[in-house]
């Protein structure tokens, strides 16, 4: 197979036309359903996914849910009622902040970056970040917690693992709350909920389980991040939201994909992962990508153990059998 | 602070197989042999082992050194315990 970087080119017409049969027809004969809920955060993602909805049934079949909570970007529900109004369907608004509250998420998260920063109150922004350097070192993952004052003031250090595991618990109550609310919409009009996750997100786990993991169709789970853009272009979705840096909207502080989860530009890391699975060699990637040997092999073991290490997030409950 | 080699083997020998294998003795892994791509531990796991090489021997790994080549087998680890104790040893 030849590997050029043309690889992940694809015919956008032809695939939107082939996932809004294939939606309509698992809604209607695999799900029985007659419409669909997408949760609509102003990403490229569930952007598209809603795009491809309102093509495949109708925008009258279809409703995008805002979910916003008090650290998300005002700019998420803009962008999102933008899309909506460009492709007809209904938008609703669903604040869960109270929810979230309710829940203890902020407490819970607040504590725990405490135990790390003493001197946080609630006026600080927090995020989570982890080394964007993989391929110059065949590094681990860990993770950084930064906390930021109004006046620009900022501090970072590697987070212990109680804090880390506790920061994260709490922030996924955003996620499994906005899976409740999508589920609350779908049920009461008997349709299915939308999973607006790419292969990079689903394959290397970065979704919380039962949370954003959580819906009865996932139509763009097997396409890379970079075809996902392709398909935005040929959407004709609002520009602002094909140039906007995708961001987690999960912490205070924005943090951007890269930055939190994937440590590598979308571009480099699709073309990577491509390469390995259709088993490559490292001296062909790196001559098409203009990247070194050694750096093709860092980026191969970084994707390969982020695969393997979430595994468990793709299972569905186990039986002792 | 010196450790014996064996000793040390030893004890994060025991400690893998409390803390990640549930205390199963029966699970083969050859000193030698990735925790990762062996399934024993994940990126989680690496958190858990740090606070544990902290906490037991005082070695705190730079961000610099979190590494498979510190940290992801028994050899690595003795190793990079060693040479951290040596360096603490030599200030």
């Amino acid at each position: 197979m030849e590997f050029t970087k043309d690889s992940l080119k694809i015919d956008a017409a032809a695939v939107t036309e082939q996932l809004c049969q294939t939606i309509r027809t698992q809604i209607r004969t695999r799900l029985h359903k007659t419409g669909a809920v997408v949760g609509v955060s102003g990403g490229i993602d569930s952007t598209v996914c809603a795009a491809l909805c309102a093509r495949a049934l109708g925008p009258e079949r279809v409703v995008g849910i805002m979910m916003p909570e008090k650290d998300s970007s005002p700019l998420s529900e803009q962008l999102a009622r933008k899309l909506a109004a460009q492709f007809g369907f209904q938008a609703i608004k669903e604040d869960i902040s109270g929810g979230l509250a309710g829940l203890g998420c902020y407490e819970r998260r607040d504590e725990a970056i405490r135990s790390v920063f003493p001197e946080f109150d609630p006026s600080w922004s927090a995020k989570i970040t982890i080394p964007t350097n993989i391929l110059e070192k065949d590094t681990f993952n860990f993770f950084h917690l930064t906390i930021e004052n109004k006046s620009g003031e900022s501090r970072t250090k590697r987070m212990p693992l109680a804090a880390y595991l506790q920061v994260v618990a709490s922030s996924n109550l955003k996620q499994r709350l906005r899976m409740t609310t999508l589920y609350y919409h779908a049920e009461k009009r008997n349709w299915a909920v939308i999973g607006t996750g790419n292969k990079d997100e689903h394959e290397q786990g970065f979704f919380v389980k039962y949370g954003d993991g959580g819906a009865d169709l996932k139509p763009i789970a097997h396409l890379f991040k970079i075809q996902v853009y392709q398909l935005a272009e040929y959407l004709k979705v609002p520009r602002e939201i094909i140039d906007r840096t995708p961001t987690t909207d999960t912490y205070s502080a924005e943090v951007t994909q890269e930055e939190f989860f994937f440590g590598l530009d979308f571009y480099k890391m699709d073309m990577l992962w491509y390469a390995l699975e259709h088993k490559v060699p490292a001296e062909k990637a790196a001559e098409v990508l203009g990247l070194t040997v050694e750096q093709v092999r860092h980026g191969y073991a970084n994707i390969e153990r982020k695969v393997n290490a979430t595994e468990y997030l793709k299972l569905p409950p186990l039986h002792a059998v | 602070m010196t450790i014996d080699q064996t000793v040390l083997r030893k004890e994060l020998r025991q400690f893998i197989t409390d803390s990640f294998l549930i205390g199963d003795d029966q699970v083969v892994f050859a000193d030698t042999d990735s925790f990762m791509k062996n399934g024993i531990i994940d990126s989680t796991g690496v958190l858990e082992l740090t606070a544990h090489l902290e906490e037991k021997y005082s070695v705190t790994p730079s961000d610099d050194e979190m590494l498979p080549a510190n940290l992801d087998s028994i050899d690595n680890l003795v190793n990079f315990i060693q040479r951290k104790l040596s360096a603490t040893a030599a200030q």
